[in-house]
Formats: structure tokens, sequence, C-alpha cells
């Protein structure tokens, strides 16, 4: 391979398998999986859209219309378990996958035979989680968080869940691990890690959380395994147990999850910004510590999920101060990407709106946070739309937002053509104002009193239930449209130069757009002209 | 006869004034409200701080970004100041300065706590139960006697009428939808209370926003809160905690009376020798 590698230019390295299982079933290629990564995660996010969809239709109006209480139940805990472990998190691993490797300059991820595998566990997981719908006993309904006694109240669900549940973790901790592995070993030469592009930094740092986290919500679901099944009673107080250990152990993963899914996507947008603002990213160095930072704090907060659970006043005290503090180095981020833009030069095409709109909507989903986090309002704030609208702006208007932008960022790059750029803006503004109609006023009605959870709900909450669905239903129209716009991208696109964007800077605007199959077999020669926006004293 | 008169006009006042403040959730309702104990004015003005504070800064940030946006445009012919790339002394700034505004927050926050937080001193006690899907009802002892009323709360028969699915009955049609029950919780007004939860089968949680706190009921174990209500009133709430099918049919009613009004609550409802109750109820009078 060294052999023919030096005697062939770079264009011969665009051999594709032939044969469709050779080319995806069996493929090693970073491309390839990250690819079948990005198309799963849009046949998710559209599964777990449809059943939003059925969330707000019935809740457009006071009264039962459409479904059964029970099926309702089903519909917000699958929604949820979808949309994170088979939308956002393979999103941004197939983000990881394809980009990675090119930002650093290696050939492909570490350990390519373990990625395959990393990636084809997903539909079977999702297989048997989506199966339990048709099931006598139903999907479950005890909501995501899988609280017992209730999540334990269900039928067979309980063990398909469960096992979907352990392979979604063993896909996320061998991606986790393979991206840990390439990002510390294969850079190329001269590239040290304070000259890493910031998406390619804040997936090391995501790595680490995943391989932390995801094996303590495997021993979570295990429990309730065995509480069910075997005759333990780890959360049954009738045997000794508790069911409030459940959340303790829960949300020791749950929370550090959620920054799993924002960290890449704080990445992104620090790739995004200084392209089309045609300065470097304000404040490299201090970025890259905050990230690390937030990834630190992330494990000693969690128990602010559980502020009315009954902790003593210490341990509510303290998970108040902790969980307060995050807010200093993510408001570092946001300081930092907005000195950025200052004094640049700026254009806004597509991914330019998503991510601008990304760093003020996010914001406003993390003053919600900060409010959340203040223990006495919290009384008033928990388990109502109040917190239900916090996470939504900081999935969808921020991690969501950002793949969005991602994808529009480095389509030229991954397809070789431009996507149309006037239907890419109609996308934004439309998503732009429907998500807000959608997640805006659960503000109100949480505040107002409207618990989490309910399919139904007093006459007074209708006015701001009925705006919040128009806003859903505007929402589920942006995935055929963003679908018909990349589609006829392939099909008719404008052809992109390797340098997609006049103000991007990486490895990976370096090779050809598209990127050959197999890109970097030996690896490049860096100069800081061609650096990202790194930590470098001079720019041509 | 004059002691009667005045009470009668008292009663009309305060339904005029509970007529005139509608009671929430009103419809386009746009903030939480202050409520009727110390308690929930901590929560309200601790809410009222924190919006205060994040919209001073939202306007600062996000005004500086449109500032940006409109005057560091490229179709403006600038040209982008590349070799500005990092600057220690903000860095130090825009930490320090946020740390502050967090020390600003915390010190009100951790005193409204504490205060939530002391149930020492009360004169009533009150056992919640969370069943699915329904409450269950007990008043403990009142000023130092035990009493023995203990009775279910469910949703009251005109919402699980309209509620099915296909009921045919519009819910706009029935009061207080959905915030109903047929056996509400009494309790007196100016009077420490202190509650107990518990539950029989999964996690419920009790709440009543004007009463300022929720709490969760949990099986197998006892949480404690506590109330003092200043105004008589009637205040609905519903159960926070996912638990199972009809989560979202299990209401709270509580209505809030003078000492005397309770006492005679007590007595017809106790199940024991009326004996102990009516002591009380002598004592209030």
């Amino acid at each position: 391979m060294a052999t023919h590698a030096a005697e062939h230019d770079h264009h011969d390295h665009d051999h594709k398998p032939e044969g469709f299982l050779d080319r995806w079933l069996f493929t090693t290629n970073h491309k390839d999986i990250g690819t079948l990564y990005l198309v799963f995660a849009f046949i998710m996010f559209c599964i777990g859209g449809a059943m939003s969809g059925v969330i707000r239709l019935e809740l457009m109006s006071p009264g039962l219309q459409w479904v059964h209480p029970e099926f309702f139940n089903q519909m917000t805990t699958v929604h949820a378990l979808v949309m994170i472990f088979g939308g956002v998190m393979p999103a941004f691993v197939g983000l990881a996958n394809w980009m990675i490797p090119l930002q650093i300059g290696a050939p492909d991820m570490a350990l390519p035979r373990m990625n395959n595998w990393s990636f084809w566990i997903l539909p079977f997981a999702f297989a048997m989680l989506l199966g339990t719908l048709f099931m006598d006993s139903g999907a479950p309904a005890g909501g995501w968080t899988l609280y017992p006694p209730l999540s334990i109240q269900g039928g067979s669900n309980v063990a398909f869940t469960i096992f979907a549940i352990h392979l979604m973790g063993i896909s996320s901790i061998m991606g986790a691990i393979n991206i840990i592995a390439t990002i510390l070993n294969m850079r190329a030469p001269k590239m040290d890690l304070l000259q890493m592009p910031l998406f390619t930094w804040s997936w090391l740092i995501t790595a680490f959380l995943l391989i932390a986290v995801m094996p303590v919500l495997a021993g979570a679901v295990t429990m309730l395994l065995t509480d069910k099944f075997f005759g333990t009673s780890f959360f049954s107080a009738a045997g000794g147990g508790d069911p409030v250990m459940f959340q303790h152990i829960f949300w020791f993963f749950g929370h550090p999850e959620v920054y799993i899914m924002i960290l890449p996507a704080f990445g992104i947008v620090s790739e995004i910004i200084p392209t089309f603002a045609r300065k470097p990213l304000f404040g490299y160095q201090a970025m890259v510590y905050a990230v690390a930072s937030i990834a630190f704090l992330s494990f000693i907060v969690w128990a602010h999920h559980m502020f009315t659970v009954g902790m003593p006043l210490g341990g509510e005290l303290y998970f108040m101060y902790a969980t307060m503090l995050i807010a200093v180095p993510t408001g570092v981020k946001v300081f930092n990407w907005v000195t950025t833009m200052w004094r640049g030069s700026m254009t806004f095409e597509t991914p330019m709106l998503f991510a601008l709109a990304f760093v003020i909507l996010f914001t406003i989903g993390g003053f919600s946070g900060l409010m959340l986090a203040i223990v006495p309002a919290d009384f008033q704030y928990h388990d109502t739309y109040f917190v239900v609208a916090h996470f939504h702006y900081v999935l969808v208007t921020g991690a969501v937002f950002a793949i969005i932008a991602a994808v529009y960022y480095w389509w030229p790059k991954w397809t070789g053509r431009m996507y149309n750029e006037k239907a890419g803006q109609f996308h934004f503004w439309w998503s732009a104002i429907f998500v807000n109609l959608l997640f805006f006023p659960q503000h109100f009605l949480g505040l107002a009193g409207m618990p989490r959870r309910i399919p139904d709900y007093n006459v007074a909450f209708a006015d701001w239930n009925f705006i919040s669905s128009i806003g859903a239903f505007g929402m589920l129209v942006t995935l055929p449209m963003m679908f018909f716009i990349l589609w006829q991208s392939k099909r008719a696109g404008v052809t992109a130069a390797a340098q997609s964007w006049e103000g991007a800077r990486g490895l990976e605007w370096t090779v050809p757009s598209p990127a050959p199959h197999h890109t970097f077999q030996t690896p490049p020669d860096i100069d800081s002209s061609k650096l990202a926006h790194g930590d470098i004293t001079d720019v041509a | 006869m004059k002691q009667h008169i005045a009470k009668l006009a008292g009663l009309a006042a305060a339904l005029v004034a509970a007529a005139a403040s509608a009671a929430p959730p009103q419809r386009w309702q746009l903030n939480m409200t202050p409520g009727v104990t110390e308690t929930a004015r901590t929560a309200y003005e601790m809410h009222m701080i924190m919006l205060w504070i994040c919209v001073v800064i939202g306007i600062v940030v996000f005004g500086a970004m449109f500032v940006a946006m409109f005057k560091f445009r490229k179709s403006k012919g600038v040209v982008p100041d590349t070799h500005w790339t990092h600057s220690t002394k903000m860095e130090v700034l825009w930490t320090v300065v946020p740390v502050l505004i967090l020390i600003v927050m915390a010190v009100p926050a951790t005193r409204g706590l504490m205060l939530m937080t002391d149930t020492s001193k009360a004169e009533l006690t009150v056992k919640v139960t969370g069943y699915q899907w329904k409450w269950r009802y007990e008043i403990v002892d009142y000023r130092g006697q035990p009493q023995s009323v203990n009775f279910m709360s469910s949703l009251d028969f005109a919402s699980n009428k309209a509620r099915i699915l296909g009921s045919g009955i519009d819910a706009r049609t029935v009061e207080n939808y959905l915030l109903n029950v047929d056996k509400p919780l009494v309790l007196p007004t100016d009077t420490k209370i202190r509650f107990l939860f518990t539950a029989d089968d999964v996690i419920h949680a009790w709440w009543v926003p004007e009463l300022g706190w929720k709490q969760d009921a949990i099986p197998g174990f006892v949480n404690e809160a506590w109330t003092n209500i200043e105004e008589a009133g009637t205040y609905r709430g519903q159960c926070t905690e996912l638990c199972g099918k009809d989560h979202g049919f299990m209401p709270i009613v509580v209505e809030a009376v003078p000492k005397a009004e309770f006492a005679q609550w007590l007595v017809e409802n106790s199940k024991a020798a009326p004996g102990a109750a009516a002591a009380v109820a002598a004592q209030a009078k």
C-alpha cells in the first residue's frame, strides 16, 4: 500500500468498494461511516418528530381528542429516547467520523472495524426500542428518565428498552474510544494539541465524558432489570432499597449526557463563526479551557434535576452553587464568539445564520437554566413546562441548529456541490420563526402552573398550547424541506471548490471537494496559514 | 347579632376581592404569581431577580451581536482585524464579573431556601399520600391533639366524565376542568402547617403553586414541607411527577379558611370519638 501511495496522485484515492453491501455494510471508511450515522440520525429525527407531532396534536386544545393517556405517555417517553440516543448523539458522532480525521490530517480513525460495528449496532437497538410500540404492553411510558417504581410497572417493554439502551451505550463507548485513540495518536506531525480545530477539541473532551458515564447508565438500567425480573430491590423501599438512589445514579449519567450533547455543538459554532467573520476564533486557549471546565463541572451537579426529592439543606445548597458555576465557562464561550464577530468582515450564508441563531437562542436556554438552578425558584419550576422550554431551547435551537449548521457548512466538502443558498436561508428563517413559536410560550405555561407529561389541561392553558402546537407543525415541515434542499444539491448543485468558503481555514479545506474516499494517506505538511483558527500568532 | 353581621360583611368583602383578583391560572398568563404565603413570595422574588438579571445580560450580549452584525459586514467593505485574536485581560474580566454576579444571586437564594426548610414549631400536621391516581389526606394532629380525619380526594365527577377520549363534552364547559376534586383539603389560615408526604405505589409530587413549593411523594419514604397560608381562599394544584396514565388527572384543591371554620371542619370529618376534635374546636372559639 505504501509504495502505491507514493506512485499515484490523490485522484486515485477515490476507489470506493464495488457492491452495495461491501460499500455500506462492511465499510471501514470514516467518511462512509460518517454518512451512515448522519442518514440514520435524519431518519430518527423524522421518527422522533412524528411522535412530537402526536404530542402537540393532542395538546393543541383542552380535552382528549386523539389519543389515550397511556399512549400519550409512550409518545413522550419514546420521543425523548429517539431524539437523544437516535438523533442528536448519532448526528454528532457522524460529524466526528467525517471531520476529525480530515481536521487532524489522519487517513482514517484509529480502529476502523470497531467503527463499523459502533454504527451497525444502532439500527438493531432502535428496531428493538421502536418494536415495543407494536407489542401488547406498548412502548415504555414512564418518561425517558425511567424512574422506578413507575418504569418497572411496564410489561415486556422494560426488558427490550433496557437491552436497547445497553446496545446504544456500547456503540457510544466504542465510538468514544475510537475518537480518543485517533486524536491522541494520529495527528499529523506539527499539529500539537493546542493547534487542533475547536471541533476536534470538543470531541476529544466529549469522548472522555462518554466513557465515564455510559457505563453508569448501563449499571442503573441493569438494576432496573434485576429489580423487575430477578427479585432484587435496589429501588424498592419494601425490600430495603430506595427509588431516589436510581435518580442519583441516573442523573450522574444524565447531567454529563446533556453536555455530551452540547460540547460538539460548541465546537461546530467555533468553526463556523470565524469562517464567516473572516477572522480567527477569539481566545482559542480560553475556549479550550472553557470546554474542559464545563466537562469537569458537569460531573458534580447532577442533583439539580432532583431538588424536590427531599435532600437535606446542605445538599441542596451545594448543588445550587455548583450548578450556578457552570454559567461562568459557558459565558466565557459566548463572549468569545461575540468578540470573534467584532471587527470581523461578516457574510451571512446559511451555516452562519444557524450558528448565530445558536448563540442567541442557546443563551436564552442558558438563562432559563440559571433560573432553574436557584432552588427556591425551582420549587415552582420543577416538573413544569418551564423545564420543557429550557431543555428544548438548549437541545433544539442549541444542538440541532448546530448540527444543521454543520451539515450546510461541510456539505460542499462531502458532496462537491453547493446547496441553493436562497433555499438554505429560507429554511433558516422558517425554522427560526417556528421554533420560537413552539418553545417560547412553554416558559409562560410553566410559570402559569402547567405540569409536564400531561395529555390534557385546564382551559386557562389552552391559548399558549395552541400557539406552541402551530410552532410544532411548522417545524415538522422543515424536515422534508431540508431533505429537498440537500437532495436538489446532489442532483443539480453548483460544483464546489476545495476551499468552499472564502474564510474557511483548516486541513479539511485542503483536500478536494468532494473529499476522495481516502485522504491524507501520507501525512500533510502543515503551515500556519492552513490551520483552522487555532492558536496562531501570524495569519496570512 | 352584631358579630354575625360583621362576619357576613367580612365574607362579602372577601368574595368581592376574590372575584376581582381572579385566581390563577389565567388565560394567556405570562408569569408566576406571588402566591399567598411567605414561601411563595420568596420563590416569586428570587424568580423576578433572576429574570431581570438575565434580561439585562441578554440585552448587553445580544445588543453587541446585533451591532456587530450591522457594523462589521463584508458588504460594507469592512476589512477584518485578523491580528486581534486574544486578550487575557478580557478573559479575566468576563470570568470574574460573572462570578460576582452569581454571588449576588446566591445570597438571597440561600436565605430563601433556609427559610423554606424550617418545619419546626408547626401547629398542624397533615399527612399526604399519593396513589395511582388520587390523594389521601390525614390530619395527624392539631395543637398537640391527635386527630382522626382521613379521606381520599379524587378528580371531580364532571372533569372525569369530560376527559374521557371521545366523550363529546367540551372541556371549556366544565368549571375548573382538571383542577377540581370531590373532597378538598381544608386548612386553617395564619397557622404553621407541617406536611408529611409519602406514596403507596410510585413517585408522585404534590404542588399548589400559590403555596410556593412542591415536594415529591415517594413510596416507603417520608418527605416534609411547611406552609402558613396568609389569605383565605381556594388554591388549586396538580400532581407533578409522572405516575402513570392518569398523572394529569389527580389534582389538588386546598381550601384555606379561618381557624374557627377549620376547627368545625375537623369535628365534622373526624372518624374517631367527637370528643377530641370538639375540644379543639372549643379552644379555637
